[in-house]
């Protein structure tokens, strides 16, 4: 029974930990290569979230079947977000290329508050329910109590991103020239990559991530509201830095490290403080190692 | 120059329209379509389209226009600014100076006197975040430390005065120094681990120090009374009198002031002192600065004490002046908001800080006729004057030291400080 529990948790710690990762790695791509903390990349889940219930609940009066309408609502939700972040980078933080790394943070800040005050005033202050879309796997029927059909999607989802990514960043041209932007943009601009070509394209990367971590977890949750983002940011923002932020592999494991923390805290100590042990746990972390789990310690040059 | 006009030439104009087609084509599901779940009806919205297309159109023009006339104004032009020019013109004419300043120090005084109890309640708040400002100035300003969790000391001030008067019925003069006291610990206590971080590590420890506090004040019932927090806390007693709520408003103020002013006095010793110097050399090169012989340990500690010492302070201040307090009041929002005084006034500039603060917190208040866009506007604000003039409001003025171009025998050797 003991082991049931603990391996119930551990499950519970896995998905919650896919779920961080698909925001972090957004988070942490971003970081990479231009070093902003994106305050708005939250908003951009919660973006793509709220744009997949509208599309998803207008298709539903029509009586299309369900999986079309999630795979059409995802697909939409993903470009509109994608449109968000690359309009978002060049109105907030183009412009600040190049100036006081806190001014780009307090644009990234400003642009959080604008977003989400944004669908507050257009859409409601109240939680809408996300329909349901994903039916039950038939497969998954003998272990349902440890781990749902959305549950599943989300692991799915999350390995099938992750390994696409390592996959983008390893072996293409494109990775190629963002790991390079990102070990030095200066140096990478003499040899003939466009910086703001790569940098767009890694906001349409975070983003379409992103979008695709809302509408996963909302069907998973069930409903959603204007402030979702905000709070799922700053934990996806704690587990990119837990694994060493600007590192691919890095985002996901921190991510299933504060899934697991969170998960095992509150089974077996208490649920009030569930935020405490992530933070204590990162503070740990960092005491220890100050760059993370995986990142490469900071050279300093005199 | 520029010129405005050229932007409503035709290509000119085919751009603005690409860019307001681009935001109708982005805002159209948030904007236009509203479902409405329980009824199971969608509402289409075509009316907020056409605004926003007309809207973006011509905000796209005024963007770039000032975005062009930004790029043309080099960073190195010998355009006096307005803060240039104020500075002359009061080392100019000292009299003038002083008389301005003489001024200031009777509308000061008066203020309470000729507006409204509420209007002497808001004008605390913002002195308030002044102080805030300026402690929070010394960590980020001065020492170069990105701190996200500053809400943390000043909810350590007011709970300390909230509790220890509840329990042991201390005053709130012996409560301010205790609560000043206890947030320099605390200061002192987060700076002992995050010795080793830096820039962005150091943000979010210091973030998730902010929200542990937080946390903790919520779930521990015992301790803290948790979410629904302490009420009936006493205002500040003046020699044992019992104020009415009108007096009392106005003698929190004249604490406030006396606090700005001590405030300012101290920050400016500080900032040009051996310890504030050498917070300087860290903000600039952490390594330079420690083969200079700085000990990076020390200042580091220093900054965290003495930046939460203030918070603490205000803390207890503002328990007394709201006479009730929750873990509400203190979020991560909470110190952004501080975060935003301290850079939209101009990092490590005292004048900044406080008219940082004064914008920050009155601007809002007089908005309330816009009291739904307020948050929207606020972000939009943040944005745009940080893409426009990133430096703050009033950027930090370094002392140069100039030579004389032609030293008089008289004062050779001896340079002019300005």
């Amino acid at each position: 029974m003991d082991l049931l529990y603990f391996f119930e948790l551990f499950v519970g710690g896995m998905i919650r930990g896919s779920i961080y990762a698909l925001i972090a790695l957004g988070y942490t791509m971003v970081y990479g290569i231009i070093k902003l903390i994106n305050f708005a990349h939250g908003e951009i889940y919660m973006i793509g979230a709220f744009t997949a219930l509208i599309f998803a609940s207008v298709l539903s009066f029509t009586g299309m079947n369900p999986i079309l309408i999630f795979i059409i609502a995802s697909i939409l939700a993903i470009s509109f977000s994608v449109g968000y972040g690359v309009t978002m980078e060049k109105i907030a933080y183009k412009p600040l290329r190049g100036s006081q790394r806190l001014s780009a943070l307090i644009s990234a800040i400003g642009m959080s508050m604008f977003l989400q005050n944004y669908v507050l005033l257009a859409q409601t202050s109240d939680f809408l329910p996300f329909p349901e879309l994903v039916p039950d796997f038939k497969f998954l029927e003998p272990i349902k109590y440890l781990i749902s059909s959305t549950s599943f999607l989300i692991l799915i989802t999350t390995a099938i991103v992750m390994i696409f990514l390592t996959y983008l960043i390893k072996f293409t041209r494109t990775g190629k020239a963002m790991r390079a932007t990102s070990q030095d943009a200066r140096m990478a601009q003499l040899l003939g990559i466009n910086i703001s070509k790569i940098i767009t394209i890694t906001f349409v990367i975070g983003s379409a991530t992103a979008a695709l971590g809302g509408v996963l977890i909302s069907t998973h949750i069930g409903q959603l509201n204007f402030y979702i983002g905000f709070i799922a940011g700053i934990k996806a923002f704690v587990a990119a830095v837990l694994g060493g932020i600007g590192s691919i592999p890095g985002a996901v494991l921190g991510s299933f490290v504060l899934g697991w923390t969170e998960s095992f805290g509150t089974g077996y100590i208490s649920s009030d403080y569930e935020d405490v042990f992530a933070f204590l746990f990162l503070i740990i972390i960092l005491i220890f190692r100050p760059s993370g789990i995986l990142g490469r310690p900071e050279n300093n040059k005199v | 120059m520029l010129d405005i006009l050229k932007y409503f030439s035709l290509k000119e104009m085919k751009k603005s329209l690409i860019i307001s087609l681009w935001f109708m084509i982005l805002t159209f599901p948030i904007m236009v379509i509203k479902v409405n779940t329980i009824e199971n009806t969608v509402i289409w919205r075509w009316g907020s389209l056409a605004g926003m297309g007309i809207g973006s159109f011509f905000l796209a023009t005024l963007w770039r226009y000032l975005l062009d006339r930004k790029k043309m104004q080099s960073p190195l032009s010998s355009k006096k600014t307005l803060q240039k020019r104020v500075m002359e013109w009061s080392d100019a004419n000292p009299r003038a100076k002083q008389g301005a300043l003489i001024a200031l120090g009777i509308f000061i005084v008066a203020f309470p006197f000729i507006t409204s109890m509420y209007q002497t309640s808001i004008m605390t708040t913002a002195l308030m975040y002044i102080v805030l400002g300026l402690g929070l100035n010394i960590v980020v300003g001065l020492g170069g430390l990105l701190h996200l969790g500053y809400a943390a000391f000043y909810a350590v001030g007011a709970y300390t005065y909230a509790l220890l008067n509840y329990h042991f019925g201390i005053s709130f003069w012996i409560c301010l120094p205790l609560g000043a006291g206890l947030a320099t610990i605390m200061g002192v206590l987060l700076a002992i681990p995050v010795l080793r971080l830096r820039g962005d590590y150091l943000a979010i420890v210091t973030l998730g120090f902010g929200e542990v506090i937080r946390i903790v004040l919520e779930n521990w019932n015992e301790f803290s009374f948790g979410p629904s927090g302490v009420a009936n806390i006493p205002r500040p007693g003046f020699f044992g009198m019992d104020m009415k709520l009108q007096a009392a408003t106005i003698y929190i103020y004249f604490i406030m002031i006396a606090m700005v002013l001590f405030t300012i006095f101290v920050v400016r010793r500080l900032e040009n002192s051996r310890t504030g110097r050498a917070w300087i050399a860290m903000r600039e090169d952490e390594i330079a600065s420690e083969a200079m012989g700085i000990d990076i340990t020390k200042s580091k500690v220093t900054t965290f004490a003495l930046g939460a010492f203030w918070a603490g302070m205000v803390g207890v201040i503002f328990a007394a002046k709201t006479t009730f307090i929750n873990p509400a009041s203190f979020t991560l929002w909470e110190s952004v908001m501080i975060l935003c005084v301290v850079v939209i006034g101009g990092m490590g500039s005292i004048f900044g800080v406080v008219i940082g603060a004064l914008i920050l917190i009155l601007l809002p208040e007089y908005l309330r006729a816009f009291s739904e866009y307020r948050m929207l506007m606020f972000g939009a604000i943040l944005v745009i004057m940080m893409v426009f003039r990133p430096g703050g409001i009033i950027s930090n003025i370094r002392k140069i030291y100039k030579f004389e171009p032609k030293p008089s025998p008289a004062d050779a050797g001896k340079e002019g400080v300005k």
